[in-house]
């Protein structure tokens, strides 16, 4: 008998009204894709909502530069699979512009400079809609905010100002200059992206899964030694049979032991967890409010 | 695994984000390296024990002032199923954030405090679960440690709160009250050893007992449009099918329906769910229908069963709870969505204010101001196929959105 616990269909329901309405009162949307599992998900989930026809949007990758090689490999091969329209936009071009400046020192990553790539693009492209698979279970100022969150002019949430989303009716409308973020899997929890992944039987970047990684230890995590990590003296790099819970840069997402070389056992593994997903996160480590900070900025 | 969406409310200090701290706690959804963080933070702001409400006020404001202000979404889960937790804020001027987290739930938790018993927001709280029709309200009597675990007290408040309950407009809802102190988790998921006398179930088994089933798919079908899906690629060339997802009802292969606004009549011929061909659609999932007839149908339509469809309705009346700060007033116009379907609305009478102490219905009202409750009547530029939300509670409520802010003003319910 297994302990795993079923999907929940209704949420898939909810998510593919979301998507068919992000269609339907936005001019030009765009699906930022990470290559993680939740942004797989909503490529999903796209694809169901529009079938036959292909997702109407573009998905948009902005590109830190330190992305695991299995995540950009995976990227390529999921546009391929499903012919959808690929934009990659890079941070390292706006270190280059002077847009941003890159961090020094021993946590230096690019997680902050992504926000500036990314308003950059909307503006480019004009997005006037940036579909995203954030989670409310993930981080308490994520829990806050609505499906359609709508930003001001310079890409900032503004939380005392949320426009009250009642039943399922979606308020998408917006001033020139302004943009909307919408989470279609708001209500999923990170089990309930496994086990839709398991149901879907989808395909998801071979660093999810154990295997035998170069790292280092730092504060009691274990980070991915990879060229773009500012190495301290004492930090020894050693080989560890790891894997990895989120997908994000190789500089600020932290390896956990682990065997699990299926999704089942990854599901498994989650239902004893002691740690929960973004512990691994270091970027949210910065401080009780980092999330909100950063959302307040223009992150997503 | 089903769904149960919850919605807590109640008074600010009456412990409602404490509440929910401590059943995520209970049912082991709390990781370690949050329930440290969180022992952190209270150690830093001088309290002794962890503060579980540290749990969901996610916002700075929020931990700053130690009060709600916006709704948190919080997920937890037992074997028996998922558990949504709408935690929404107490303060008088954040009630609409309270609407929001509470349209979509199955299950109301009022908290009383047992020192205070039924404050203004009590009643408040309990006449918006009214007027949403949530099917189940348990009241919890909070801070039961604070008044001596007294059976009097709890005996007490269920007395007030029943006489205040006499008037129902939804007398269906079905009531409980669960005498708790949420901070030491009495009655919240185990049995309290303080109130012996209390003989009923603690909050999480009384939540885990409710059977519900959605009354959605016994009503009459009910399909709007979200938008119509053309391939143009060669394998699917001729194809047009109709994208949303069934409100209420069931639609099967064969079904014969009507198209509104345009009343064209047709069968429906296939029924997609993702890539797979099924044979009906159910409410509340999303689908793709294809039809046997070229019929004019478009986002805003809506397709129904041809021996039961709504009508068209031009003048509404509707039960409105206001959401902005900019008050309503007559004759001023708004963009009205209902469902997924926008139309032009004018509002020409506000017929009376609700006042959520005493019930009265005061008439001759000028304006209804924020987190205000009134009657009023529209006119709209084209008709809606909207039914009353006591009939359809899907098909029966809309919001009314603001043509210069573009801001979600208020909602209403179609009497």
């Amino acid at each position: 008998m297994s302990l795993i616990p079923s999907f929940p269909d209704q949420l898939e329901d909810e998510s593919i009204y979301i998507m068919r309405e992000v269609a339907a009162q936005f001019e030009r949307p765009a699906l930022l894709f990470s290559g993680g599992k939740d942004s797989i998900t909503l490529v999903r989930l796209a694809q169901k909502a529009f079938w036959p026809a292909r997702i109407p949007f573009p998905l948009l990758h902005v590109d830190t530069g330190h992305n695991f090689p299995e995540t950009i490999e995976f990227r390529d091969w999921l546009v391929r699979e499903t012919g959808a329209e690929l934009i990659v936009r890079y941070v390292q071009d706006s270190i280059n512009k002077g847009r941003v400046k890159e961090e020094t020192g021993k946590y230096a990553s690019r997680n902050v400079l992504q926000t500036v790539t990314l308003l950059d693009a909307i503006e480019e492209f004009k997005f006037d809609a940036c579909i995203g698979g954030a989670r409310r279970d993930e981080e308490k100022a994520r829990a806050k905010e609505r499906i359609f969150s709508v930003r001001n002019d310079f890409g900032q949430w503004e939380p005392k100002k949320q426009r009250p989303e009642l039943f399922d009716m979606l308020n998408g409308i917006i001033d020139v200059g302004e943009n909307v973020r919408v989470f279609p899997i708001s209500n999923w929890t990170e089990l309930d992206v496994w086990t839709y992944i398991q149901k879907e039987n989808l395909a998801i970047p071979s660093i999810y899964f154990s295997h035998q990684r170069n790292v280092i230890e730092r504060d009691g995590l274990i980070w991915p030694h990879s060229e773009y990590l500012n190495l301290q003296p004492d930090e020894i790099p050693f080989n560890a049979t790891v894997r990895f819970r989120t997908v994000g840069d190789m500089t600020c997402t932290a390896a956990v032991t682990s065997e699990a070389a299926t999704i089942e056992s990854i599901i498994v593994e989650i239902l004893a967890a002691k740690i929960s997903e973004r512990g691994a996160r270091i970027d949210d480590k910065r401080s009780e409010a980092a999330m909100e900070q950063r959302k307040k900025e223009g992150y997503f | 695994m089903d769904i149960l969406r919850i919605a807590t409310a109640g008074s600010v200090d009456d412990g409602k984000s404490t509440l929910i701290g401590r059943m995520l706690y209970e049912t082991s959804s709390v990781t370690q390296d949050k329930l440290d963080a969180i022992e952190q933070a209270s150690r830093r702001r001088g309290i002794d024990y962890p503060d579980l409400s540290l749990l969901t006020d996610g916002l700075v404001a929020e931990r700053e002032q130690g009060i709600t202000i916006d709704v948190a979404h919080i997920y937890f889960s037992t074997p028996r199923r998922k558990y949504i937790v709408a935690d929404t804020p107490g303060h008088f001027e954040y009630t609409r954030n309270m609407i929001t987290g509470a349209s979509t739930a199955q299950v109301a938790i009022i908290l009383v405090d047992a020192r205070n018993g039924i404050a203004e927001q009590t009643r408040r709280h309990y006449y918006i679960t009214q007027i949403l029709r949530i099917p189940y309200l348990v009241v919890c009597v909070n801070k039961m440690d604070l008044a001596a675990y007294s059976e009097d007290t709890f005996t007490t408040l269920c007395h007030d709160f029943k006489a205040l309950a006499a008037s129902a407009t939804y007398p269906e809802q079905q009531l409980t009250f669960i005498p708790v102190a949420a901070l030491w988790g009495e009655n919240i998921a185990r049995k309290s050893d303080a109130m012996p006398w209390y003989t009923g179930p603690h909050l999480l088994a009384y939540l885990e007992s409710i059977d519900y089933t959605s009354i959605a798919a016994s009503l009459p079908a009910r399909f709007p449009v979200q938008q119509v899906i053309r391939p143009k690629s060669e394998q699917y060339h001729d194809f047009r099918g109709f994208a949303g997802r069934v409100t209420a009802g069931v639609l099967r292969i064969g079904d014969r329906v009507v198209a509104l606004p345009s009343q064209q009549k047709s069968v429906v011929e296939a029924v997609f769910a993702g890539m797979n061909q099924t044979d009906a659609a159910v409410a509340g999932q999303s689908v793709v229908l294809t039809l046997a007839d070229e019929i004019d149908l478009s986002r805003g339509g809506m397709l129904v069963p041809e021996n039961d469809a709504p009508q068209p309705v031009k003048e509404i009346t509707a039960q409105v709870c206001w959401l902005d700060s900019t008050p309503l007033v007559p004759g001023k116009t708004y963009t009205l969505q209902h469902g997924v379907n926008r139309v032009k609305s004018k509002i020409t009478e506000i017929i009376s204010r609700i006042s959520v102490e005493t019930l009265v219905a005061e008439q001759g009202v000028g304006e209804l101001r924020l987190n205000e409750i009134g009657i009023i009547s529209l006119r709209l530029a084209q008709p809606v196929f909207a039914e009353s939300y006591a009939a359809n509670k899907y098909n029966g409520a809309f919001i009314l959105i603001d043509e210069q802010t573009h801001t979600t003003s208020g909602v209403a319910f179609v009497m």
